[in-house]
Formats: C-alpha cells, structure tokens, sequence
C-alpha cells in the first residue's frame, strides 16, 4: 500500500532518520515501535507532508509521490492523528470535522444541516455518543481522539496514522479505540500505529518495524515475536553505566526532606493534583521518581521549586532548616535547581548563544564594577563546554543551533555554575540520542559522587533502574511505592504506577 | 544552523551573512543620503546635519526606552500622551507653581525642581504600566493603550486644554542650546543611547531582558525576577518620554496639550527599522537609533524635495513595511 525506501532525515546536529525502508500493508496494523527520539515522529511527519525535504522516496499504491504539503498528503488519502489533537476547542464537533472542507450551499453560505447529517453518521459508526454540536472543550481527551478519527475519515482515508492515541487516555476508552480500529480493519484501511506500550501492540497490531537512533532496526510479524525480544530491539543495548560505590554514603547526610506536600487543582476546589507527598533525599543519593502520565512527576518536582507558591501545602527541610519558597528565585538560593522536562519551552533561551545561556544564573559574579566581565563569563562556559563535552563551534553559537543533547547539556552547565546542592532533572535524557543520554547518566553519577542529592523523574524504566539508588513510584497524585533499586523490578514498579481509580 | 560547524563554506556563507544584515540598515541610509544629496544641494550641509539630528533627538530618547521594552516582548503606546503630560507638569510648574486655596498655600518651583517633576510623572505612569502588566497579566498592548488615554486626559485636566507659554529663557536653553558646538538635546539624546548600550551589552539588567524576551519561563526558572525587571523596563521607558517631552517642550517654548500624539508610533517604527523583534529577545539600542535617523532623514529629504507632507506619510509607511518585510525575510533564513 504504502512503501518508504531509504529515506535520511537530517536536522542541524542529528541524523533524524537513517536510510529507513518501510512496507505497510492495507488492511492490517502497522505497528512502529521505538524509543523517545527513535525517529518515529519525525517519519509520520515526512509520510503525512509535514516534512517535505528529504533523501529517499515514498511509494504509495506503487506510484511515486512526494508531497509539499499537507493537504497533499491529505487529498492522496494519508490521515494523521497527531499525538497532541489538532482540534480547535471552542468550535463544534461538526465545525471541527469540516475545517477546512465545508460544504457550500447555492448561496455561498454554509450548509450547517449536511455537515450535521454527515458528522451525526460518522459519530455513529464510531460509537461516540454526542452531539454534533458539542463544544470540542466539553468533551474528554478519548472523545476528543474519536473526533479526529472522525476527521480522517470524513475525507475518505486510506492510511490512517495514530502517533500514541493512548498516551492521554482510560482502559475502557482504549477498547473502544480498538474496536474501531478493528472495523476500520475490516473495510482494508492501513493503519499505522505508533506506540512504545508493548501489551497494547500485541493486542492490536499486526506487523511491526522497530526504529532505534534513526534506523530501522527490525521487522516483521507481530506473531512471531514476543515482548523481550522487542524491548531488546528497541533499547538496543543495555544502559551502561558504573555503578557508584553505594557504601561510599552509608551514613547519609538528609539533605532534602518534604512533608504531605501537596498541591491544590487550579480550577476546582477541593481537588489536589498532589497528595501527601513525603520523603528524604541524603548526600550523594539519587531518588528516581517514575510515573505514568498525569501522575503528577513534573507537578511535584515544579512544586518543590517554587512555582506554585499560592497552591503549595506541606513542609519543605533544607539540611533541616524549614524553608519556604514565593519563587524559583527562593528555591534556588536555597540550593536546589530544576533541569526542566522541556527544555526548549523552560530551559533554553534558544535566542541567545551559548554562552549567555550558561552563565543566565550566575550573573551575579561574574561581574565587575556592576558591569558584566566578558572574560570571566567567557571563561565560565568554555569551562562547562570542555567538562560536560558540549559540541559546539564556540561559546558564541546560538543555543537553537545545537543538537538536543548538547541543548541538555548546557542546561545542566547553567545549574552546575550555580553549585546547587539538590538537582533536579526531568526527564533529563527525552529526545536525545543515545551517546548523549549515557554521557547523561555519567555525569548524573559523577555528581552525585560529589555530593549532590538527585531527583530524577523518567518516563523510561531502564533509565531509572539504572540510575536510581531508590525508587519512588507515583500515581494519581501520591507516592505509591518506594523501592530500594536492589528490590525493583520493572514488574513491582508498573504495578505501583498504575492508577487503581479509573 | 550547525551544531558542529567548523568553518565550512556554508557557515562562512551564513556569517557573512548575517554580518550583512545587521548593517543592511547603515548601508539603507548610506544610499538614502545619497539619493537625497543628488537630487537638493540644501541636504549635505552642516548646519542641515545639525538639524536633522536636533529633530530626531526627541524619537530617540522615546526610542531607546521602546527598544528594551519591545526586547522583553512588550510594547508601549502610552509614550506619546506620557511625553505630553510631562511637559505639561513640568511648564505648569515651572510657570504657576502649586496654588492650594485651602491652606492659601503657594509653592513655587524652580527650573530644576520642575524638570525633576516632569521626570517622576513620566516614570511614575511607566511603573503603573508595569505594574497592571506584570500584577494584573494584562497584555502590554492592553494597559499602556489605557495609558495613553488616561495620561492624555490628565494632560487636558492639567492644562484646560490651552498651551502653557512663555517658560524662560533658561527653559528653552534645554531644548535651543548649543554646547561645545553641538545642540543639547543631540548631548542629551546621545548621552541616554550611551548608556543604554552599555545597559544592555554589559550589564546583569540588559541580559535579563534579552533573555526574558527570548524565553520568559526559562528566565523565571533560572531565578529571575521577571516582574521586576519588566516594571524596571516599563519605568524607564516612561522616564524617557518624559525626557522627550522636557525637550519638546523646551524647543517650543510651549506645552502643547496635543503634543505627543502618535510619536509612540514613530518609536515603534524605529524600532522595527532598527532590526528589533516585535516577538523579543532579538535587537539592539545602536539599530534603534540608526532606525530613528533613517526615518529623520527621510522626513527631511522629503521636506527640502518639496514632497507633499501627504506624500511624506505614504513613503514613510513604505519604507516601514519594507524594512520589516527584509528583516522577516532574514530571519527566515536563519
């Protein structure tokens, strides 16, 4: 149906995908697996028209094609899905399905009561019990996903790419997903499906191509393989790191120590995002925090620091002194920093160069006679980027410039200026490829050796299984489980994680 | 756009380009100039020069205060009524003083004492624009548009709607003086652009509001205090148009109740000619101020040419439109 040969994406810095072929076939789901930052996105992004500059070529229906745009791929039939919904809150169902492509009367005026019939029939076939005319705001994220279903195939598609369309949604919204995917099955649709949830893929896939650094790395039958062979595949090797000498700080140091911190939901009273959150953090220890979606990783380690100062409840100890945080600012003068998870909307100033990003939390001595010294700043970041390797042409490059990793890692550099004595990294290693995330986990251990106090939250398991000394696990809000590393398998921590309300 | 860029041909290519962007805006007003002197032999005199400069000195002291809040992503329309209203304060005080008929109490000012008046109006309604943008989260557009009118009425309040005249010689040597053989307010003018350079490239303030214009939630996470650093911007970009306004003021031996008006505009055109993004965090003091002098310039070619002041605005929304139209073109590239 649709065929991908040897095609190499590049972006400044990373080779996005390495001479990828792919076969997907009609009638059939086509699984794509593969890690955060394996390619997948940026391969739907090529097949749907969002990428139009490429090496390589797309082969759909045994003809060539290559799109500029997305409407291209739209009118040859391609559908995608996007991971975060493209629907447009405050505009109807049926005004959300036809945007773009409604339907006209002899007046030049919209033709609302077709377009009504038209959705009214498509929401039934997809069992999505709704009004045409439901605000798309009112309806909850599963709903929401059927919606751009709807979309697609209101436009008659024949491929349909899902990018994570369970990333954000209930079991029982999952199975209705799957039955229509199973019908859209049956009418010799092509479905492309990407995941990194293995027990979701055997349940719905039918063929599978792993991506792993940009490159196809396997596929195949999904009958024909079982979950560790594919969790191999993916990860490709194993996590190297050294351990560090966990007798080093028997005795710990408390450095950190927070009680029932909890904090408040922004629209309605009387709900908590966090409840009841306590626990300690020593010298030279790493506490690895893992979760599923929405349980509330980034919301505590963003509590911790300040940002939610009018919401906070609890305590918060620093070397045992009680300590209150209005702000970042507070946070930070206390010792703590936050690498946060996005570091392109948080953490960069993408705008400035290198070395400007470095120093922006330590201004404040490098200057002399209130006037910033060139010299010394200069002198700061040239430091940073020969410690933590960071590839660049000079401190004078512009961050947006650089490679995802060596974004991180200036990051890193600006808080590792600022000496702090608890860091917090969230999900210090997304999207960046795999030699940067073990020079990642190095220097994590490498600080921690220094005596720092670590908080790392990850979404990826083998990272935290790593990394971690202990292991707290959260759902809904709290801290279900915490696991000493030695105890914690990947089976005892997803167990932990999952939410037992829904 | 290379993460491991050694010099490659493309790099080089890019640098020289870039260098080339950034001095497109010289090199506009070099042919300007040119075009103009071939075509009057009135434009390439000194005493034309000195002119020229007199005139723009008033939108580059506006300008300058503009260019660091259009850095952090603001904007402030309220400049023009806030100009009024200073120089409104400073010649009501400077010519009647203070009358409470209550306490039949009468107090006079002095030159200084009513320039430094003028001064803390304009700072003052600065700081209150920071202070509902930065307390209140309403958008910069939003309050100093508020400003504008507010300031603009309090002007007519003050003044009853007539000019305040006849201000003292020692006044109008502020705005007509001669100093080592340059006008005041180019000294003056020249002074403010001084500092704001400095201010901006070596100073802990200056890279705060780059960085906060480039990614304010970066620059909160990195302990910045956002809040103060933009009511900082907000108050010295009023203080400035109060500068403006001292000197207009001055020049005419007059406060005009209408003065002011739309020179927020013509800031916020230097600014965008200077090469300064309206989306912050890209942009500098010196591009701002060769914005204001190619818009001076401008404006007095089509004078001594004999263009229609009706034809004047034409062009000059033009030359706007073009510059901002290359500027976007640029950044595309990069």
């Amino acid at each position: 149906m649709l065929a991908v040969e040897n095609i190499t994406k590049k972006f400044p810095g990373v080779v996005a995908l390495n001479n990828v072929c792919m076969q997907l076939h009609a009638g059939k789901v086509n699984a794509i697996l593969g890690e955060n930052g394996a390619g997948k996105s940026t391969l739907m992004k090529i097949l749907s028209g969002v990428y139009c500059e490429y090496e390589g070529r797309i082969l759909y229906k045994n003809k060539h094609v290559s799109f500029t745009c997305i409407k291209d791929a739209q009118e040859c039939g391609i559908a995608i899905i996007h991971q975060e919904l493209n629907l447009i809150p405050y505009l109807t169902i049926t005004e959300n399905i036809f945007l773009g492509r409604e339907i006209i009367n002899t007046w030049g005026f919209l033709d609302k009561k077709a377009m009504r019939q038209k959705v009214q029939s498509l929401l039934r076939k997809l069992k999505l019990d709704v009004e045409p005319d439901a605000l798309v705001a009112d309806l909850k994220v599963g709903q929401q996903q059927v919606v751009e279903i709807a979309k697609a195939l209101l436009t008659e598609s024949e491929v349909i790419i899902m990018d994570e369309p369970t990333s954000a949604i209930s079991e029982h919204e999952v199975e209705v997903l799957f039955a229509i995917i199973n019908d859209l099955k049956k009418e010799n649709k092509t479905i492309v499906y990407i995941s990194h949830k293995l027990d979701e893929l055997f349940k719905i896939a039918d063929t599978f191509i792993v991506l792993r650094d940009g490159c196809a790395v396997e596929s195949g039958e999904m009958a024909g393989v079982n979950n560790d062979t594919l969790i191999q595949k993916m990860v490709g090797r194993e996590i190297k790191v050294m351990r560090k000498q966990a007798a080093q700080y028997a005795h710990r140091e408390e450095l950190l120590r927070v009680e029932n911190i909890g904090l408040k939901h922004r629209g309605k009273s009387g709900e908590n995002i966090l409840t009841n959150i306590s626990f300690t953090l020593g010298k030279g220890e790493i506490v690895g925090i893992f979760g599923l979606m929405g349980a509330g990783r980034t919301e505590l380690v963003e509590t911790l620091f300040g940002l939610h100062p009018k919401r906070f409840e609890g305590e918060i100890f620093v070397e045992g002194n009680k300590v209150k945080f209005k702000s970042p600012a507070d946070a930070i003068d206390a010792g703590l920093a936050l690498v946060p998870e996005d570091r392109k909307k948080d953490g960069l100033v993408p705008g400035l160069d290198v070395k400007k990003n470095i120093s922006l939390t330590t201004l404040k001595d490098l200057q002399v006679g209130g006037l910033l010294n060139e010299n010394k700043e200069a002198e700061l970041a040239e430091k940073y980027i020969g410690e933590l390797k960071i590839k660049t042409s000079s401190h004078g490059q512009m961050a947006k410039n650089l490679s995802g990793g060596n974004q991180q890692k200036i990051v890193l550099a600006k808080w590792l200026a600022k000496g702090p004595k608890v860091l917090m990294l969230d999900e210090p290693t997304r999207g960046i490829d795999i030699n940067a995330k073990n020079e990642i986990y190095k220097l994590i251990l490498q600080l921690a050796d220094a005596g720092l106090g670590i908080i790392m939250v990850s979404s990826e398991l083998p990272e935290i299984l790593a990394v971690s000394d202990r292991i707290l696990v959260m759902a809904e809000g709290s801290i279900t489980a915490e696991i000493p590393v030695s105890e914690a398998t990947e089976n005892t921590i997803l167990k932990a994680a999952i939410p037992k309300t829904i | 756009m290379q993460a491991l860029a050694k010099s490659t041909p493309e790099s080089n290519m890019k640098k020289y380009g870039s260098s080339l962007a950034k001095f497109q805006s010289l090199i506009a007003l070099v042919i300007l100039c040119l075009t103009i002197s071939l075509l009057s032999d009135k434009f390439f005199t000194v005493d034309n020069a000195w002119n020229v400069m007199r005139q723009i000195s008033v939108n580059i002291c506006i300008a300058t205060g503009m260019t660091l809040v259009v850095l952090t992503a603001g904007i402030d329309l309220s400049v023009g009524s806030v100009l009024a209203l200073a120089g409104a304060i400073t010649a009501g005080l400077l010519r009647n003083g203070i009358e409470i008929p209550a306490g039949n109490l009468y107090i006079g000012f002095t030159l200084l004492g009513a320039v430094v008046a003028g001064l803390l109006t304009g700072a003052l309604l600065g700081a209150f624009n920071g202070w509902t943008i930065t307390r209140f989260k309403v958008p910069p557009f939003v309050a100093t548009l508020a400003v504008l009118t507010i300031a603009r009425g309090f002007t007519m309040l003050w003044t009853k709607g007539f000019p305040i005249s006849s201000l003292g010689e020692n006044f109008a040597f502020l705005g007509t003086g001669w100093f080592l053989g340059i006008p005041l307010p180019v000294w003056i003018s020249g002074i403010i652009v001084i500092a704001a350079v400095v201010v901006t490239n070596k100073t802990r303030f200056g890279r705060y509001v780059y960085a906060i214009g480039g990614n304010e939630n970066a620059a909160k996470l990195s302990g910045i205090n956002i809040n103060r650093i933009k009511i900082a911007v907000y108050t010295i970009a009023g203080g400035l148009a109060a500068i403006g306004g001292i000197i207009v003021t001055s020049r005419l031996d007059s406060a005009q109740p209408n003065a002011g008006i739309t020179y927020e505009l013509d800031a916020i055109a230097a600014v965008v000619i200077g090469g300064t993004s309206l989306s912050g965090g890209r942009g500098s003091i010196m591009g701002t101020v060769l914005g204001a002098i190619i818009i001076g310039v401008l404006n007095n070619g089509l004078v001594l040419l004999n263009v229609s002041p009706f034809w004047q605005q034409v062009v000059k929304g033009f030359v706007i439109l073009l510059a901002v139209m290359i500027d976007k073109a640029n950044s595309k590239n990069d």
